[in-house]
């Protein structure tokens, strides 16, 4: 055959080929994400091929390089103009490049350096056999109570894994709110999902409890993820597409150029709210709002503490991006349709978290059922469906992400003999003990009730000044009601430290290494500063608070 | 020149600040500094004075503004002084009259050892004092007022060893309390009426407002007034503030302080011309208290006590006078300025005869002294004829006007007012001979005195320190005690005078108040004729009882209104049963209400959310089947809500 023929050949059959055009990647401003989805893979790597001595060091290197990176990355696009004046949807249409994502990615970037440090933690657990162990089972597989676990334990293995998991995670965060078609978003909650349910079962202590808990998370989260995906459908069967603002505009009666295989459901109203209620639901199931809450308090108890830190903070902030810009950018034309149920759910969710917390004994399920009234009030913000209701979301997030690890945190240090001393009984008198540690847990307290000087404040007075400007007046004063009540079960922590005699065997305050005080001191330095000189970040939030479309 | 008007009020505060947190190492020169620049400040005031003497009548209003101290929304407030005729008037009678009392307080306070700080207190007085009277707005006056109000809490309780002092202190806090809560409520009144609280713009459209805002807003100044100037029914800490220094009764609760509701109600003139109403309760404020300071006066066998009553008795008249509107402000802020000067004299006098003799307070313990203390005689005299209104003192100028002006208000109301000021006058005479007579004339009833009887246990400490129950030696006070009575005297014999030719002071201040000549019923000279009268059968009277007869050393127990008027005319007793009892039982009640009610719904509301949450709580059982459960249903409700809110 003649080089001319293989040439033709060559041609001829490149020529259908060359007429799908190839993707535009703006890499650029994908630069955040790609960064730690490298860190992760470089993560693997090291798992597999440095020796088990150097793994500890070489990934605790890489995540903390790989998460400022990706900050210093999104700080250089936020100067850029790209929160602002410059936000676009880069990616063919896949991922929006706009004000609330970046700084939902800072937050989440942030928050995960934070709990790196908690993860990375060695020097609370009693060193095994000569190693240093940190909160994480020494061999995951092994049977909790079996042999191989205790050889696991006694040649010093530790799960290094838990690093790149981390990672993992946090690009699926990263890419959740900014996702801004249906399928990447769904292809996101799965990334940041499937690491965490992992990363769920892997306590050193309990490990029973902490794999129950996993497969808790994984069986409910598998759940909710099928009912998004059938929304996910049922939208697509609707509008004929996943693209966000195909569907806005199909809504809004813009488009009306019916595809001829979709043609006998397009535009079928039934179809549009059956699908947007599905997918609604898998993200409130995320941030655990009212009645697809159940799952939070026995996860956030059964999960390794500093794992549990995180989770609360970042997934919060990255569900509530992805559900801020779905009601905003996705569904504002049936908004008369959404607020109503929001509106109940919001209130349910306010009430019934506080109103169980109550009742509640240990610290970590307190926690939890605070976490659940913490969605509420962030609801109400969303509510509001105005740029004060999406700015003052972003700035609660920002600061109770802080106040979230910082308390968890705290929790790690209170142990006894079987590790962590979760059980409110023990924290008594803690305040007499440990003063310094317990000043602190206060003060995470009074941020998470809202008394004024704290992160809390600020955040919830912006969430329901939002909230009263957009109409929702009788949420706000449930958010009042459930706020006291919320404020009686932080005080009563506080009265139990400060004013209650210690336990003769009560728990002590382990002694950590910096990383973790590093962790509490980031926690305490926002909370106050946020709490008292809000303004700029008020500002900075106010400035991130325009969805592209 | 009106950037001097902040150095008035800098020149006190700075001696304030610097006395009384300089500490012990300015125990021996801190007398000096406070008085120097209490002087400082009424140099300046004369310098001021000249300058607005040059001006043309239209140009005597100068601002000026330091500062804007409040600016929310439509909230605005300045720090601006305003000097006018009016607050000039005020500024010269305060600092000047404050000087004097500086300089004696040196000599009467020489051996008190927390004198650095007595100073450091009056100079405290006179910063408020003047930006109460320099302020611009309402606010910054309420600022000044409770200034005032501190001071004079501070020094009533000086000698605070003494639980009589400290109680008399406590008292006249929150007796003053009520009528600082009526200026708050005017101030809020006014904010919310005018949107303002600028002097300028409040009484430049006083008119336009409906007469009902206007009066409540005239009746809470008028508390407001009640409780610093000691009216009825806010008299009652006037006498128990005695208790105070001697120069602070001369100075706080004679002369300046206590005419800060004359002030008010003058200054606020436009409100209360257009509420004629809330005028009519000023009048009636001024002669009831007028008559009821006077017959306190009288049967007061403690001097200062007797001089409290008097002063109540005099501030009665100014009230009064400030009531009749336009006829009457010239002539209430007149005899506040005669009044200044020989209340102040006469309150001088009084603790310079106290100081010769061993702070002793009882004039039924006195007798014959002008022959030891000459000069105080003639000084103390010389204020008791200006009181009373011996004709061409000062007294007689300002009272004479005021009695005028009450007749001219004519009608009934009229006849009532003017009744009232005339036998206000007569009583006025018999209670200041009294005075006169039981201190300076008949027998020496110091010698061979008992030990303090029981009945009147008001003797000064130093008494007691000093340990001499035996005969007081009385002698004349040093010169710095009676320069600023000599000085005193001599404004007390000649101002009214002065500020009669050719109706002066009417044509200083007119243009700031308002004048009109009222139309009198009865002729001037008549009026005249009445009060000399009056006084007349006043002095003849006190003369009958105390002058030819001797006086007991004891007091007789006297007939039901001398024993009603020797308790203040039961106003404590009166305070007692209506306010005190009345206030126990409704605390007692408001905490039954408390306890039982609130508690109860309090309580409740926890045990009723505890409840819930236990029983809530059992809903998460742990299996994940029964969460998926949950979930499920949510997931079907918010469908079908979603479904829901479309159909409807």
């Amino acid at each position: 055959m003649s080089t001319t023929a293989v040439h033709s050949l060559w041609t001829t059959a490149a020529d259908p080929i060359a007429k799908i055009p190839a993707p535009k990647i703006e890499y650029g401003q994908l630069s955040p994400t790609l960064i730690v989805v490298g860190a992760a893979l470089i993560g693997v790597l090291i798992e597999a091929f440095l020796p088990r001595k150097s793994r500890y060091y070489a990934q605790v290197f890489v995540s903390v390089v790989a998460l400022c990176a990706a900050f210093a990355a999104v700080v250089a696009l936020a100067a850029d103009g790209y929160g602002t004046t410059k936000a676009h949807i880069a990616a063919m249409g896949a991922i929006a490049v706009d004000g609330p994502a970046l700084f939902l990615q800072g937050t989440i970037l942030l928050a995960g350096l934070v709990g790196l440090f908690t993860f990375a933690e060695r020097r609370l657990d009693p060193a095994a056999h000569g190693n240093r162990v940190d909160s994480f089972a020494a061999q995951a597989a092994s049977v909790p109570g079996s042999d191989s676990e205790k050889a696991a334990v006694k040649a010093g293995f530790t799960t290094t894994e838990a690093f790149p998991l981390l990672l993992f995670a946090i690009a699926g965060m990263l890419v959740f709110p900014s996702a801004n078609d249906l399928l990447t978003l769904f292809v996101a909650l799965e990334v940041f999902s499937l690491p965490l349910y992992l990363l769920c079962a892997l306590a050193r202590r309990k490990r029973l409890m902490s794999q129950e808990a996993a497969v808790k998370y994984f069986l409910l989260g598998a759940f909710a993820s099928a009912f998004t995906l059938f929304g996910i459908a049922l939208l697509y069967g609707y509008a004929g597409s996943v693209s966000y603002a195909r569907i806005a505009q199909v809504v809004d009666g813009t488009v009306t150029n019916v595809d001829p295989a979709l043609a006998n459901t397009m535009g079928n109203d039934a179809l549009l709210l059956l699908g947007s209620a599905l997918i609604v639901m898998g993200l409130l199931f995320k941030v655990g709002a009212v009645p697809f809450h159940m799952w939070t308090p026995d996860v956030y108890q059964g999960a390794p503490t500093p794992v549990t830190g995180f989770m609360a903070a970042a997934t919060k902030v990255a569900a509530f991006g992805a559900l801020l810009r779905l009601l905003y950018v996705v569904l504002p034309g049936m908004r008369w349709d959404w607020r109503p149920v929001m509106w109940a759910v919001a209130i349910i969710t306010m009430l019934g978290g506080a109103i169980i917390a109550i009742t509640q004994t240990d610290i970590k399920r307190l926690l939890a059922y605070s976490s659940i009234a913490h969605a509420g009030f962030i609801l109400a913000g969303v509510i509001a469906t105005s740029k004060d209701g999406v700015s003052s979301v972003l700035f609660y997030l920002a600061g109770y992400s802080f106040v979230t690890i910082g308390a968890f945190a705290v929790v790690t240090l209170v142990r006894d003999a079987g590790g962590e001393a979760t059980h409110l009984s023990k924290w008594a008198g803690l305040g007499r003990r440990s003063p310094l540690v317990a000043a602190v847990f206060a003060v995470f307290l009074l941020a998470f009730a809202g008394i004024p000087l704290t992160s809390g404040f600020a955040g919830k007075f912006a969430v329901f000044k939002a909230a009263a400007d957009g109409g929702a007046a009788p949420l706000v004063v449930v958010g009042v009601i459930s706020s006291a009540i919320a404020a009686f079960f932080y005080i009563r922590v506080i009265v139990l430290m400060f004013f209650s005699e210690p336990r003769p065997e009560g728990p002590t305050v382990a002694v950590p290494s910096p990383l973790t005080t590093a962790a509490i001191a980031v926690g305490v330095a926002v909370t106050l500063v946020l709490g008292v000189a809000p303004q700029y970040f008020l500002d900075l939030a106010s400035q991130a608070g325009v969805f592209v479309r | 020149m009106e950037n001097l008007i902040a150095l008035l009020i800098a020149a006190p505060l700075l001696g304030a600040a610097v006395l009384l947190v300089g500490g012990r190492r300015l125990d021996r020169v801190g007398h000096w500094i406070g008085t120097l620049l209490s002087f400082v400040s009424f140099v300046i005031g004369l310098a001021l004075f000249a300058d607005l003497l040059g001006k043309s009548t239209e140009h005597r209003t100068m601002t000026q503004h330091l500062w804007t101290w409040i600016s929310v929304g439509s909230f605005h407030a300045d720090v601006t002084f305003r000097l006018d005729q009016l607050s000039m008037t005020f500024v010269l009678l305060i600092t000047g009259v404050g000087s004097l009392i500086h300089l004696y307080s040196v000599g009467y306070m020489e051996h008190d050892e927390r004198r650095r700080r007595f100073f450091g207190y009056l100079n405290l007085f006179l910063a408020a004092m003047l930006l109460l009277v320099l302020a611009d707005n309402y606010l910054l006056l309420y600022v000044g007022w409770e200034g005032v109000g501190l001071a004079s809490y501070l020094l009533i309780g000086f000698w605070q060893h003494k639980p009589s002092a400290a109680t008399a202190a406590k008292k006249a806090f929150l007796v003053n309390r009520v009528g600082d809560m009526g200026l708050s409520i005017a101030i809020m009144l006014m904010f919310a009426t005018f949107g303002t609280f600028a002097f300028g713009p409040v009484l430049s459209h006083a008119g336009d407002t409906s007469q009902g805002k206007l009066t409540a807003i005239g009746l809470m100044l008028l508390l407001a007034a009640c409780g610093k100037s000691a009216q009825v029914p806010l008299q009652s800490w006037l006498g128990d503030a005695m208790e105070g220094p001697t120069p602070v009764s001369a100075l706080i609760h004679a002369a300046t302080m206590v005419t800060a509701g004359v002030y008010l109600i003058v200054r606020s003139g436009a409100i209360f011309n257009a509420a004629p109403d809330a005028q009519l309760a000023v009048t009636v404020v001024g002669a009831v208290t007028l008559l009821f300071g006077a017959i306190v006066g009288c049967a007061k066998d403690d001097i200062k006590k007797a001089l409290a009553g008097s002063t109540m008795s005099q501030i009665g008249y100014m009230v009064l006078a400030a009531g009749l509107g336009p006829i009457g402000y010239v002539f209430a802020i007149m005899h506040l300025v005669t009044h200044g000067f020989f209340k102040a004299g006469l309150f001088l006098g009084a603790g310079s005869v106290m100081h010769g003799m061993n702070d002793e307070v009882d004039m039924r313990r006195y007798g014959g002294l002008r022959k030891y203390m000459p000069i105080t005689f003639i000084t103390f005299g010389l204020g008791y004829l200006a009181i009373i209104g011996f004709p061409f003192l000062s007294g007689f100028y300002s009272k004479d006007k005021i009695i005028e002006a009450a007749f001219a208000k004519g009608g009934t109301e009229g006849w009532i007012l003017g009744g009232v000021a005339l036998l206000g006058a007569a009583i006025t005479a018999f209670y200041m001979t009294r005075v006169m007579l039981m201190t300076f004339f008949g027998e020496e009833r110091w010698r061979n005195a008992p030990t303090p009887s029981p009945a009147e246990p008001s003797v000064e400490p130093a008494a007691e320190t000093r340990g001499e129950h035996t005969e007081p030696h009385p002698h004349e006070s040093p010169k710095v005690m009676t320069i600023p009575m000599i000085v005193l005297a001599v404004g007390s014999v000649a101002c009214g005078f002065f500020f009669n030719l050719g109706d002066r002071f009417l044509h200083w201040l007119e243009p700031v108040t308002g004048h009109s000549e009222g139309h009198s019923p009865v002729s001037t000279w008549t009026v005249t004729g009445a009060t000399l009268v009056c006084l007349v059968i006043g002095v003849g009277i006190a003369w009958a009882q105390y002058g030819r007869k001797p006086v007991p050393a004891v007091a007789p127990r006297g007939s039901l209104l001398t024993r009603a008027a020797r308790r203040d005319l039961l106003q404590d007793d009166f305070n007692h049963v209506v306010l005190v009892r009345g206030g126990e039982h409704l605390t007692r009640s408001l905490v039954y209400v408390d306890h039982t009610l609130v508690d109860g719904v309090v309580n409740g509301t926890a045990a009723g959310f505890g409840g819930l949450s236990g029983r809530l709580r059992r809903i998460q059982n742990g299996f994940a089947r029964s969460y998926a459960v949950s979930m499920f249903g949510g997931a079907a409700l918010l469908v079908a809500a979603t479904l829901l809110m479309r159909a409807v």
